[in-house]
């Protein structure tokens, strides 16, 4: 009897999961499917985080709407090729490849998929199925530069970079922008870790700063070891990339929240409306897909660690640059050595920015290579 | 300078006790070049146990272990099994950096506490050299500890001396009656000890945190140290301090704006390793090598 039982059951069940098979997939219409590339492993900290953060927003507005596929731990070169063209195979419509050094890779497997959108993001090259993504990362550091001139008793503030490339170097000279403009005693000094992740040379760096009497660290590399120096030895810094106040309780002043959900939903709706473009306009560079503060795709956490009256200032400069009022590199600029950028009343468009190859005034030594 | 001179011994200690346990792994005979897999299990075991028992020390007896157990499974495959030591080492490390990904994903984003610094009494007090000789962590004075051991171990002790006629020629040494496998067991797993010592010793106090192969290629730098101290224990204090020293030096460079472009620093401590690769090489053909004669070889004890 029991045997009888199971038997009705199963087939029932089996009945009960093919109709609700049928049911799903008459009902659910095709999702978009959607591929992302991925550095390194998510973790909860950093880079691949945020865009992580970004692809679950994604998954949130859409529902069932879209199929993401994620593949995590791509090294930039030959295997991104392999694993981006793995992923146009299995059939997805829109790929999302999530580091500057997935350029070559992304143009190479489009031109092989003609029918596939491809969005790189932080990249400056593009084709006719290959759109760029890019966020004003700088204007975080102009804040970020108020903050420091405003905080720093030594003024000297240590800087960290990845690599000597035009994204890095507009967001030092756009820090020293922000510096100078409350503290023209400050300077900056500049150590190149030549690795965008590597924890321990980081810090390192972080204690050679503090070393040569630095007070102030920020940085343009990805793990939260600066933080996590600065915390020990009782010097200030700024999270990068999402929010490291759980690194660094007493030493992060705010953090640079990189905010990529807003853009991976506005793409995917174009492509289901077939409005997709790659944004290429008047202006190349980044065309009109390169959003800072006021898209929001850049946040600011909490001003922390700080006195009112710096927070205050701070404030005023995150509502500067989302109005319009501040112009972070407006006229007259003069570089390091002394020789004019630009004189007053023009200011530098996104071409220039992108083409940076030396430092403004109020940062130390000059761009290696 | 005080400050920076710490620095430079902090970057060097995981190097030194990477490169200290290789050495004696490779004295035996064996080449491991799993040196990286073990060290990333050492920093994902000492952080683990330190998060669950509270306690940082409990952080070096686990890496150790992870250490010996990354050793024990090289061990197993190599010395029982007598595969290639050259592509079992590969592995180890690839399999480790994937297992540690794994096992390290639920520490990610959590912090423990450092390891502390241990005055010594009244020598900490003399100036300069004080605060750092002898105002450091515990793993520090370990780790001299261990070179001073295996100094004295390898030129002095019966047991040293066979663990090196078990590298020169394991042939010989069998068929006077060592037990050759038994030897080189516990030499790797010695050498995955230290490893793993020095790989936790990258989240006890350098970087309190877990984070993907954080390692980052410092157990290839002990392996180039092995051969840049050419199997010299207490060249590998120098060479870890030179390999150190010179990274710092970079950055040190960078910050105060020195006109030495930073590559041709970070390139130094391997040119130094075929600089010295070279010379024990020209030194062979004159007398007895310093490379144990039986590197690498798998060894079978039927023969």
């Amino acid at each position: 009897m029991l045997k009888f039982c199971m038997r009705i059951f199963s087939l029932f069940a089996l009945g009960a999961s093919v109709l609700f098979f049928i049911f799903n997939s008459a009902f659910a219409g095709n999702p978009t499917k959607v591929g992302f590339v991925y550095l390194t492993t998510p973790g909860d900290h950093g880079w691949t985080y945020a865009h992580e953060l970004g692809k679950q927003m994604v998954e949130k507005r859409f529902g069932n709407d879209v199929k993401v596929s994620v593949v995590e731990n791509v090294p930039e070169g030959p295997d991104a090729t392999r694993v981006i063209r793995e992923l146009a195979k299995q059939g997805n419509e829109i790929i999302f490849t999530t580091s500057f050094g997935y350029m070559e890779p992304t143009l190479k497997v489009a031109k092989e998929f003609p029918n596939v959108k491809f969005e790189h993001i932080t990249g400056y090259k593009r084709s006719k199925n290959v759109a760029t993504g890019n966020i004003r990362f700088y204007e975080g550091r102009y804040i970020q530069g108020v903050v420091a001139g405003l905080m720093t008793k030594t003024n000297k503030i240590g800087y960290i970079g990845a690599y000597p490339i035009a994204e890095v170097i507009m967001g030092i000279n756009s820090f020293a922008q922000g510096l100078r403009s409350v503290n023209k005693d400050a300077s900056i000094s500049v150590i190149w870790a030549n690795t965008w992740y590597d924890p321990v040379k980081e810090a390192d760096a972080a204690k050679v700063h503090i070393a040569e009497g630095a007070d102030i660290l920020a940085q343009h590399t990805d793990s939260p070891a600066m933080l996590q120096i600065a915390e020990k030895k009782g010097a200030l810094g700024f999270g990068q990339s999402t929010d490291m106040s759980a690194f660094a309780p007493k030493a992060q002043l705010f953090a640079s929240i990189n905010n990529w959900g807003p853009y991976y939903i506005r793409k995917i709706e174009e492509l289901k409306s077939g409005k997709w473009n790659t944004g290429d306009g008047p202006n190349h560079w980044a065309g009109n897909d390169w959003g800072g503060l006021k898209a929001e795709m850049l946040l600011i956490s909490k001003f922390q660690n700080m006195p009112d009256s710096v927070a205050q200032k701070a404030q005023e400069a995150l509502d500067g640059l989302k109005s319009g009022k501040i112009n972070i590199f407006a006229g007259p600029l003069v570089d390091n050595t002394g020789k004019e950028i630009i004189p007053a009343g023009k200011s530098l468009d996104d071409g220039a920015l992108w083409g940076m190859n030396y430092y403004l005034k109020g940062v130390n030594g000059k761009v290696p290579g | 300078m005080d400050a920076l001179m710490l620095t430079i011994i902090a970057t060097s200690i995981p190097l030194l006790l990477a490169a200290t346990g290789e050495l004696i792994t490779e004295k035996s005979g064996v080449l491991n070049l799993g040196v990286e897999g073990m060290m990333l299990s050492g920093a994902v075991g000492a952080l683990g146990a330190v998060l669950w028992l509270g306690n940082p020390y409990f952080g070096i007896i686990a890496g150790g272990l992870c250490g010996v157990l990354m050793a024990s499974i090289f061990s197993i495959f190599t010395i029982n099994f007598m595969t290639n030591q050259v592509a079992t080492g590969l592995g180890l490390t690839i399999f480790a950096t994937g297992l540690t990904g794994l096992a390290g994903a639920p520490l990610v984003g959590k912090t423990v506490p450092s390891l502390p610094k241990i005055e010594i009494f009244l020598l900490s007090d003399i100036p300069f050299v004080g605060e750092i000789l002898f105002k450091q962590d515990f793993i520090a004075y370990l780790s001299v500890a261990i070179i001073i051991f295996i100094t004295y171990f390898l030129k002095y002790s019966k047991s040293g001396i066979v663990l090196r006629a078990v590298g020169d020629d394991h042939q010989s040494a069998h068929s006077v009656g060592y037990p050759v496998k038994k030897i080189r067991w516990y030499a790797t797993c010695f050498g995955g000890m230290c490893a793993g010592i020095g790989g936790a010793y990258i989240p006890l106090v350098l970087t309190p945190h877990w984070s993907e192969g954080m390692t980052a290629g410092r157990g290839w730098i002990a392996l180039a140290l092995v051969v840049f101290a050419s199997w010299i224990p207490w060249r590998i204090i120098v060479g870890a301090l030179i390999f150190g020293g010179i990274t710092i030096a970079q950055l040190v460079g960078q910050a105060r704006g020195w006109p030495i472009p930073s590559q041709i620093l970070s390139m130094m401590p391997y040119l130094a390793t075929i600089v010295a690769l070279t010379m024990i090489s020209g030194r062979i053909s004159k007398s007895n090598s310093v490379v144990p004669a039986s590197l690498g070889k798998p060894f079978f004890d039927t023969q």
